[in-house]
């Protein structure tokens, strides 16, 4: 994974600066003082559970939701003026690209849209096309890829205009793995390239692949940030979770889980330790007060377990 | 088991509206403007009118004039109307045919001088004193109609012309029934029969001159008398018209989708405005309108024979304006509308209704007179009368100002409130 550059930032050279960003859908706070900063070269991953808040944030920060209060501004300049836009890019959630145009006519079409014509156009288009692996496809129609190939395509849709700030919202929704992975790469190289990425997503392993810093969000709020090392650090510390499956009834099993400091998660015990010599001391009491064990495992605390622990609730809820 | 499906199938129906007013609000509203058209409503049978020109003012002229102006589904016209209410000098001739051409009326009556000296004309047409009707062949049942009422008129407002002419037949045919008048009368009984056998004597109604009445009338058709296929062109832009409306709204309804897809919102964050793009799908769709319109008259001219290349200029005038005013209905249509669904039913009701009333499924000739006016409020209207301008009546650029106008601003005020709405779409 590659790190963020140490370099001083100015609010000029600041790729994307959001302060005290607050949006209200009527008795509903979806972004409720949120505030980030992204540098050149850097992924920030948003992190949360669906209707968290990340798509309004990123829909704020590229023009489409008007923020109640807050600001958002790309290399200094607002987030509304034609500076910043330029310099932004979009992959929305849907496949918002037209379905009856090929790959090419598709990314020529969003390319005029953003101001590029000519030889800027097309090599721009033939960058774009590379980059997704569709130079093969380029003379397809949209509707006609597969789920894989039109979410590469609508990623490269999102950056023919070659911004030095992308907002990636969920672009994987939907894809197989290997697919996922060709994904993953596309946004390695374009990290790699300096471009600064935000990439909201509710998978941790993406989180935990793609991003230098994550910004873990629920009911608006950003209620970590950091690196993965010092998330799952400032939750844990040095602690590791052991999860433990029993056989007999859930309520006795569930009151047995509690009193000894755990919980359930989709009927599997989970408890956090210090040191593993507590296993064999839970799984001694297990077995004195008469729950058949079934399987037991250790595991080190993840984003997932990060998530779980700061707000009781999984990712995926 | 068939009760669930039943129930189930009732509950999706009631819910969806849009299949709810195909079903039940559609049918009543064609319904009642079918009824109200052919439903023989006597207070609302269409009036035709009528130029009357008096060039004899005698009194039996008068008489009949009188006669006509009596007849309740007549509008007697004797001078051209004035909008400033000043007053304007009677109908002559020549302004009366130029009225007639220019879709003022579709008759005019020319009584000439000297019919009040013969005006009953007993037999075949009489020459020289019959009356002229001058008709625009579009419309085929307002001559039939006048030449009846003219008959009816003059039975019932010159009994002694009737008596006088009479008397002159009997004097010049029957005289005292003497052995040398009757074979007088045999004589010209031969005569006659002698020409009803060789066709001599023209018995039945020509187009030309009506001689099946009491008063000779000599037809003359003053527009469209030289077309080869009279009703093509109306029909071209007809139903060219409603076809366009349907285009137009489906065209627009992209937007729909492209806001569905998130399209729209991937556009909105680039350089483009919804000004921007809403005044590119409207071009687009004018184009495409106007395109549509072109390949019509385009198979109109190759296989009706509808004079198109001799009309250039007011065909590209008309369709154009024709064409700005349909994108732009339908860029309201898919402004207003939340779905493809609701945006399919709306305009099929709508511009089904638009063109049932505006004309594009029956001449507004036919209509009530009430709803001759409503059809005011459609596009199809403005369209067709611009078009029969250009075709039929061969009128120049400069006539159709008024459908150009009509259109132009419809499909600027329309456009104006699609953009307005379309706000939804710009920000949350």
């Amino acid at each position: 994974m590659a790190s963020a550059p140490a370099v001083p930032v100015s609010s000029a050279t600041l790729p994307l600066a959001i302060d005290a960003l607050v949006k209200r859908f009527g008795a509903l706070t979806a972004v409720d003082g949120v505030s980030l900063e992204v540098r050149a070269g850097e992924c920030l991953g948003l992190l949360g559970p669906n209707g968290a808040g990340k798509s309004t944030t990123i829909r704020a920060i590229v023009g489409r939701v008007i923020p109640d209060s807050g600001s958002i501004t790309v290399f200094g300049a607002r987030a509304d003026s034609a500076q910043a836009r330029a310099a932004l890019g979009w992959v929305p959630q849907e496949l918002a690209v037209y379905p009856r145009l090929t790959c090419k006519e598709n990314l020529v079409a969003f390319g005029s849209y953003h101001g590029l014509s000519g030889k800027q156009l097309a090599e721009s288009v033939a960058w774009c096309l590379e980059w997704a692996a569709l130079q093969d496809r380029s003379g397809d129609l949209a509707g006609k890829l597969s789920g894989g190939m039109k979410r590469r395509l609508n990623m490269a849709a999102g950056i023919i205009q070659r911004p030095r700030v992308v907002l990636m919202d969920e672009p994987t929704v939907g894809v197989d793995p290997q697919s996922r992975n060709r994904i993953f790469e596309m946004i390695e190289a374009l990290r790699d390239s300096g471009t600064a990425i935000v990439y909201t997503t509710h998978y941790m392993e993406e989180a935990e692949r793609l991003c230098d810093r994550v910004a873990i969000i629920d009911h608006g709020r950003i209620i970590a940030l950091g690196t993965n090392q010092e998330l799952v650090h400032n939750a844990f510390a040095s602690r590791s979770q052991v999860l433990a499956r029993f056989a007999g009834p859930v309520d006795r099993i569930a009151a047995w889980v509690k009193s000894h400091g755990g919980r359930m998660v989709d009927a599997t015990a989970e408890f956090t330790i210090e040191r593993s010599i507590e296993i064999a001391a839970l799984l001694d009491s297990a077995a004195n007060d008469g729950l058949e064990l079934e399987d037991v495992s250790l595991r080190r605390p993840n984003l997932e377990s990060v998530f779980l622990h700061l707000t009781g609730r999984e990712l995926r809820e | 088991m068939i009760l669930p499906i039943i129930r189930t199938a009732i509950v999706s129906l009631r819910r969806d509206r849009a299949a709810l007013a195909l079903s039940f609000i559609l049918p009543i509203s064609f319904f009642s403007i079918f009824a109200a058209i052919f439903g023989g409503q006597r207070d609302a049978t269409p009036k035709i009118h009528v130029i009357l020109v008096d060039e004899d003012q005698s009194t039996a002229s008068q008489q009949l004039v009188h006669a006509l102006q009596r007849e309740s589904s007549l509008v007697i016209m004797t001078r051209p109307t004035s909008k400033d209410k000043t007053a304007t000098p009677d109908y002559t001739a020549a302004t009366a045919e130029d009225s007639v051409k220019a879709g003022d009326a579709p008759v005019a009556l020319i009584v000439p001088k000297g019919f009040g000296q013969n005006p009953i004309s007993f037999g075949p047409a009489q020459t020289g004193s019959g009356i002229q009707l001058l008709n625009d062949s579009s419309d085929i049942i307002a001559p039939q109609m006048v030449i009846g009422l003219l008959q009816k008129a003059a039975m019932t407002s010159m009994p002694v012309a009737m008596a006088e002419q009479g008397m002159k037949y009997t004097d010049r045919y029957i005289g005292g029934l003497t052995p040398e008048q009757r074979k007088t009368m045999e004589s010209n009984l031969d005569t006659l029969r002698e020409l009803q056998k060789n066709g001599g004597l023209d018995t039945t109604a020509s187009s030309g001159n009506s001689s099946g009445g009491i008063i000779s009338v000599h037809e003359r058709a003053v527009v469209g008398e030289n077309k080869k296929n009279p009703m093509v062109s109306f029909y071209a832009a007809a139903i060219g018209v409603m076809f366009l409306l349907f285009t137009a709204s489906g065209s627009a309804g992209v937007l729909l989708d492209e806001a569905d897809s998130g399209t729209l919102d991937r556009v909105l964050s680039s350089h483009i405005t919804m000004t921007t793009l809403l005044a590119g799908k409207l071009t687009y769709n004018t184009l495409l309108a106007f395109t549509q319109l072109t390949v019509m008259f385009l198979w109109a001219w190759a296989v009706f024979h509808v004079d198109l290349f001799s009309h250039i200029p007011g065909f590209i005038v008309m369709g154009l304006s024709t064409a700005v005013a349909v994108a732009a209905f339908g860029m309201l249509l898919a402004s207003m509308c939340h779905t493809r669904a609701q945006l399919g039913a709306v305009s099929t009701l709508l511009i089904l209704i638009m063109s049932s009333v505006g004309g594009s499924m029956f001449p507004r000739y036919l209509m009530p007179e009430g709803m001759q006016k409503a059809g005011l409020f459609t596009i199809n209207a403005w369209a067709i009368d611009g078009f029969t301008k250009v075709f039929w009546r061969d009128l120049p650029i400069t006539a159709l100002w008024p459908q150009v106008s009509v259109l132009l601003a419809t499909g600027i005020v329309l456009f104006l409130i699609a953009r307005r709405i379309a706000r939804r779409w710009e920000f949350a």
